[in-house]
């Protein structure tokens, strides 16, 4: 198929940005939206221009590198995925596609597609961990048994691949989603409660401290993500942190 | 210069123990004086640099990508092995240890692999306490499955995202640290050299991926944790910024390169579709413990399928070829991955593959559907249940053991596989070989550490499933710590290592003049375009099969590939910004020289040993004829290779291989 591509270019962070038109010609509908990128780079690299930069590593859905908004939606027009999982069948002939970045004031525009999301580095840094020394010497695994429906429930959280999607979707950039899944992962094991108050208190903290907005329950983070976090997760964030606040 | 693996004396089981006994420690005090840089911040990087930093050293964490989490440890599967015998199954370290011996078709050094399997059951209860998320049973105690190449059930696991959540575990562990500024983090930086001062490995520099900036960074000790080599093969399960960068410049600094030609080639990824195909996707190995594997039994059926006239669900049970459990009635579908993918090729090779390119297997669930299902049905006291109900029941089991893989298949392939097989053909996963290290895991220079996948320690000729996340933790979290601790105990009157000398100019100048290099060549060809080149050669001529012929051609060929990079690389933008071509590029230029050095071990190792299959080299006759033939008498030893500059100059420097607790013998799955 033939395609429009209209990209956000950016030369970095200062530069001030424009969308671009781009033509890619021959596109299997069994490529993975990324190998198109690949395509239109090597067009751009073999008529000397610079291929637009964007973040990927994986491209097996789990690293969270890839961020592109696509069409007006957080990795595409596709659920449960990321951008890198997204394949042109979802595209007709003759389309016009729009790329920009993940968009949030805590996100700024490194160059092009790229954007730096640091922000979240410092929340986890804040509190995301157990304090617990990694010297081997704790008891054994299984000498705090715990429900299988708990650790389901955590996995289910802890499975959040910090990608950004919801912010990115969110009108208000909110990270609550992302905030939640971490904070809800230790919250439902035993071994998260000795420090939970604590936690949710930095975490809650240093996410305001970033500049992302709050949340008014639209729930398009829980649409858009591609893991399928619950917003669950918000909710049991904030009753967390109510405890904590009052405890 | 002779190899010394120092392996500490006595038996075995010992060994360690006695080790840490009397190795010297850093006392806490001077341990704040001691710099320690970590590059690489996977499994075993990330749990290196948490551990040193809980312990009072000073870390200097670098990782390419924007953070450790996405290291590419976050793309394991299936689970991580520990003999913790939960199940009772007659697990004990000593079986472990057995089993990955064998499994690594004796080319591994036994003391090392003992010292895993001594520490693999502690990693477990370190990620417990770190509220790593294991999957449970409905007591609560922690589930296990089984791996392909054991008897016992021994992997632990968390749904199919397993690295997934002991990255997490690790990263959470870093981030402690970096908060309490243990860890100084360096995102989106590239090691691009090791500097050595007195022959010792001092720092490194790098380049800021963001602003294109050449830092140097000094230290007491230089650990790389950087992964394994696989883009060699351009396509491969790898992410698409794994690299061999940083183990190839110590390398070039005087660290020898261990059986570069011990490669795993994955049975179970996703076939291939076309040219344009950036990278392969795995599934999971646990998929062999429910799925069957099979191809048409008759060549007219694989035909007919491979034109699109016939449809696997067509096809009667006895039309089927289940080969991995004709050829191997004991372990069947769970056979090592080596022997897996052999036989996936030979059947494909004749003929008998089921997509249009002719080069891909079923993994069938319908049999696993239908036992769960039934085995529901009874636990639900459904009496006389209908076939679609237990279909029905059994489908949601698999969903729940697999339900993320199978979406996955969905997605890329735009295939159902509950309805209709999956269809999965191997593709290069692993790298076995790696930086040669002594039981330290430091490598010929002094002070230059290497583990988890970059070293070759462990694994042998072949690596067992879920033995992956095992070793990165174990030298992590576990082995390096004490070993580092006892090397550094010369070093706490040392003092601030500086940066301002020759040694960080020169290796700093070589840096920004390759830099400059690239980025003023005046090429006409992309970097992409020469690293397929490259991947096509790899694939075909030290692949899954290798022969004297080929591996010559190949050794020409990549040179001749080679050149004509340094004549023809074309990278365009600057070098004083983000610029993604121009990374790509150092890390081609370097797999080239790879490359030919792959090729040369696997020309001068005339055996068939785990990954490493020469055609000159199998079994004529008897119970195990067509099957691999090892060659113990002249080839028991590991290849750690000397850099002369030209790969194809490289020097041979051989450790024997000594096997006192384990009986050599010929590995058998039948």
């Amino acid at each position: 198929m033939n395609l429009t591509l209209k990209i956000w270019r950016q030369k970095d962070s200062n530069a001030k940005g424009q969308m671009v038109d781009y033509k890619v010609t021959d596109i299997s509908e069994h490529m993975s939206f990324l190998e198109m990128m690949d395509v239109l780079n090597e067009q751009l690299v073999n008529t000397g221009e610079e291929p637009v930069a964007f973040d990927h590593d994986c491209r097996e859905g789990i690293c969270g590198m890839c961020s592109m908004y696509i069409n007006g939606e957080a990795h595409g027009p596709d659920r449960g995925i990321t951008t890198c999982q997204l394949h042109m069948r979802m595209f007709n002939d003759g389309d016009t596609i729009t790329i920009e970045p993940f968009r949030a004031a805590a996100f700024p525009v490194i160059k092009d597609l790229v954007v730096d999301r640091m922000a979240f580095e410092r929340i986890q840094q804040a509190g995301g961990y157990i304090s617990v020394n990694t010297s081997g010497n704790t008891q054994d695994a299984n000498s705090i048994p715990i429900s299988k429906h708990a650790a389901d429930e955590a996995m289910d959280a802890a499975t959040c691949i910090g990608c950004g999607a919801c912010v990115a979707t969110c009108k208000n950039s909110s990270a609550m989603l992302f905030v939640g899944a971490k904070v809800s992962q230790y919250a439902l094991l035993p071994q998260g409660q000795v420090e939970a108050a604590d936690r949710v208190k930095n975490m809650v903290a240093q996410m305001d401290l970033e500049g992302f907005g709050n949340c008014t329950n639209t729930g398009a983070c829980e649409i858009e993500c591609p893991k399928g976090i619950s917003l669950d997760n918000i909710a049991r964030m904030n009753r967390e942190l109510m405890k904590a606040n009052i405890s | 210069m002779a190899l010394d693996s120092k392996v500490p004396k006595g038996p075995i089981k010992d060994k360690w123990t006695d080790y840490k006994n009397h190795i010297d420690l850093v006392n806490p005090a001077n341990k704040r004086h001691i710099d320690v840089i970590v590059v690489g911040t996977g499994l075993a990087g990330g749990s290196a640099a948490a551990t040193l930093a809980e312990l009072g050293y000073n870390v200097k964490a670098f990782a390419y990508q924007d953070s450790p989490r996405r290291a590419h440890s976050i793309a394991a599967q299936g689970g991580i092995n520990a003999a913790k015998n939960y199940q009772g199954d007659g697990d004990s370290t000593y079986r472990l240890f057995y089993d990955t011996v064998k499994g690594g078709d004796y080319r591994s050094r036994e003391a090392n692999v003992h010292r895993l399997a001594e520490v693999s059951a502690n990693i477990i209860d370190q990620c417990v306490a770190q509220g790593v998320p294991f999957a449970r049973d409905y007591g609560g105690l922690l589930d296990n499955r089984s791996f392909g190449g054991v008897l016992v059930s021994r992997t632990f696991y968390a749904k199919g995202q397993t690295g997934q959540q002991l990255l997490l575990g690790a990263y959470s562990a870093m981030n402690r640290q970096i908060a309490r500024g243990k860890i100084e983090m360096f995102n989106r930086h590239e090691m691009l050299d090791v500097v050595k001062v007195d022959g010792k490995a001092r720092g490194i520099i790098t380049r800021n991926l963001i602003t294109g900036e050449i830092e140097r960074h000094s230290a007491h000790a230089v650990v790389i944790a950087t992964g394994g080599y696989g883009n060699v093969y351009f396509l491969s399960t790898n992410a698409m910024g794994s690299n061999a960068t940083a183990a190839w410049k110590i390398h070039k600094k005087g660290a020898y390169f261990a059986n570069p030609c011990y490669t795993q080639i994955h049975p179970t990824c996703i076939p291939r579709s076309g040219d344009y195909q950036s990278k392969l996707t795995l599934m999971s190995e646990s998929l062999r413990n429910d799925g069957r594997i099979w191809v048409p039994a008759k060549i007219e059926d694989a035909q007919a399928i491979q034109q699109g006239k016939l449809k696997p669900t067509d096809l009667a049970e006895e039309d089927r070829d289940y080969y991995l459990e004709r050829r191997y009635p004991a372990f069947g579908n769970l056979v090592p991955r080596d022997v897996a993918s052999r036989a996936a090729k030979e059947r494909c090779d004749a003929g008998f593959g089921v997509n249009a390119t002719g080069e891909a297997v079923y993994l069938d669930f319908a049999a696993a559907i239908e036992r769960y299902g039934k085995e529901q049905a009874k636990i639900q006291n459904i009496d006389n249940p209908s076939e679609e109900k237990i279909y029905e029941l059994g489908q949601a089991i698999v969903e729940a053991k697999y339900g993320n893989l199978f979406q996955m298949y969905e997605k890329i392939v735009d295939e159902n596989p509950y309805e209709t097989p999956m269809m999965i053909y191997p593709a290069t996963h692993y790298t076995m070989g790696g930086v040669w290290v002594d039981y330290n895991l430091m490598t010929t220079v002094e002070g230059l550490y290497c583990i988890g996948e970059a070293n070759f320690s462990d694994h042998g000729a072949n690596r067992l499933g879920a033995s992956a996340l095992m070793q990165g933790l174990a030298d992590g979290y576990f082995v390096l710590p004490y070993t580092i601790g006892d090397y550094l105990s010369d070093d706490i009157r040392t003092g601030k290592i500086p940066t301002d000398t020759k040694e960080f100019e020169e290796a700093e100048k070589e840096v920004k003049d390759r830099i400059d290099f690239f980025i003023n060549n005046k090429g006409t060809k992309s970097v992409d375009h020469f690293h397929k080149r490259l991947g096509k050669v790899m694939w075909d001529k030290v692949g899954m099969a290798r022969n004297e012929k080929g591996l010559k051609e190949a050794m020409a060929e990549i040179k001749a590939i080679r050149e004509e990079f340094w004549k023809e690389v074309k990278v365009p933008g600057s070098a004083n910004e983000m610029n993604p071509e121009l990374e790509k590029a150092g890390r081609v230029a370097d797999f080239l020289e790879l490359g030919e050095l792959f090729a040369k071990d696997a020309l001068v190792r005339e055996e068939s040993c785990g990954g490493h299959f020469r055609e000159e080299s199998v079994e004529l006759d008897g119970p195990q004829k067509g099957e691999a033939k090892r060659n113990d008498k002249d080839f028991a030893f590991v290849s750690a290779w000397e850099y002369k500059g030209e790969p194809a100059d490289a020097v041979l420097h051989k450790e024997e291989l000594e096997f006192n607790d384990i009986e050599l013998k010929q590995r058998s799955y039948k």
